[in-house]
């Protein structure tokens, strides 16, 4: 009980810190940061439940006037805003990718691949998508057009969170939850 | 910590956060059913009207807090100005401009500790079936006692990659953070078991 309270809380201001890592440009001049790689790592560390409690707490203090969202941006107007559907997609890209992981029978860095692709980008992206079409009044298609930039510099982050996730694996075994 | 809240105290301020948020859901939907741009013209200047008259200071941060979304604003001028239907992507921009703004004026007159009293008073309910909400209180503790903690981590992990490295791949520094962040999670877990942990009973 102490275990799981306390890493969704340490988890949850995990994804915050990663919001502030100086965040590197791609190529074409999209900026990614590593935000949604925590939530990935919530997912493939400590598995579905908590991953996804921590990727809750952290979207809903954010919501409730934190200013933890990449950009330092935060507060209730992000549910009325484009983004919306990628806020409420995080804490099911967290739980998306635990449980894809708590499955899959290959090794940590090929499973952490798979599930934060699964869970990172397909199960955030429906959401995301779906609420940009809704407030900007445009096609899923067009909606996706629009935040297709950002697919690449997720790809990114996906190979990382595998490589990460082994390597605390590598580190403590135990700790990573998802495989326990 | 920096805050959205608004170093001005504003009439707003006295209204309760419940009440607040309430009528943000109702005006909030009720917006989405507007069509007419002219209603909606009216309402963009009832917004600016309520953020001016709390001073010109509120208004301009008011604005800060908007600026985000021009990206959006500048996307749908675009796209309409081309399909030429000005006048649906002008409906489009004030109502996402009205929703959110109205959004943003809760959160900027509202302190964090307001919300979460309402955050915890609606999970209450839980606690009639029998589920108990003092973890959850623990929990969101523990989260913001670890935020500054986390970030000045990481702030010190990458003073010392760039000291020791001419690369400016700061991704470096996610392994060692996340397995200092597990090691913190044992030891306050050991330490709250220690002192009686967390009680999930109501008594408690």
């Amino acid at each position: 009980m102490e275990r799981s309270t306390v890493l969704i809380a340490v988890f949850a201001a995990l994804i915050a810190a990663l919001g502030l890592v100086p965040k590197f440009t791609l190529a074409f001049g999209v900026p990614i940061t590593a935000q949604s790689l925590g939530i990935m790592l919530c997912g493939t560390v400590l598995g579905a439940k908590r991953g996804g409690a921590a990727a809750l707490l952290f979207v809903v203090l954010t919501l409730a006037g934190l200013p933890l969202l990449a950009g330092g941006r935060g507060g209730l107007g992000l549910l009325s805003g484009p983004s919306v559907g990628f806020i409420i997609g995080f804490p099911i890209a967290a739980f998306v990718t635990g449980w894809v992981m708590e499955r899959l029978q290959t090794n940590v860095l090929t499973s952490s691949f798979i599930a934060s692709f699964i869970g990172g980008i397909i199960a955030l992206y429906i959401p995301g998508v779906i609420g940009m079409a809704l407030l900007l009044d445009k096609t899923l298609v067009a909606a996706f057009g629009l935040v297709s930039a950002f697919v690449i510099g997720d790809l990114v982050k996906v190979v990382i969170c595998g490589f990460v996730t082994q390597a605390i694996y590598r580190a403590q075994p135990d700790k990573v939850l998802s495989r326990a | 910590m920096l805050t959205l809240t608004a170093p001005q105290k504003t009439v707003f301020h006295k209204i309760s956060a419940g009440q607040k948020l309430l009528s943000l859901c109702v005006v909030s939907s009720a917006l989405f059913q507007i069509e007419s741009l002219t209603v909606l013209a009216c309402l963009t200047f009832a917004v600016i009207a309520l953020y001016l008259s709390q001073g010109l200071s509120f208004a301009k941060f008011g604005v800060h807090m908007l600026w985000p979304l021009w990206p959006f604003v500048l996307i749908i001028v675009l796209y309409h100005g081309i399909t030429n239907d000005l006048a649906a992507g002008g409906e489009i921009i004030m109502r996402m401009l009205i929703a959110v703004a109205l959004a943003n004026l809760v959160t900027m007159t509202t302190p964090l500790n307001d919300m979460i009293d309402v955050l915890m008073r609606l999970l209450r309910p839980l606690n009639w079936i029998g589920i108990s909400t003092k973890p959850v209180a623990l929990t969101i503790a523990l989260f913001i006692r670890f935020i500054p903690t986390l970030i000045e981590r990481g702030i010190t992990m990458n003073a010392a990659l760039r000291a020791r490295s001419t690369g400016k791949s700061g991704w470096r520094i996610i392994v060692p953070l996340t397995l200092s962040v597990l090691n913190d999670a044992e030891h306050v877990a050991n330490a709250l078991r220690a002192r009686g942990g967390v009680r999930t009973n109501e008594e408690g």
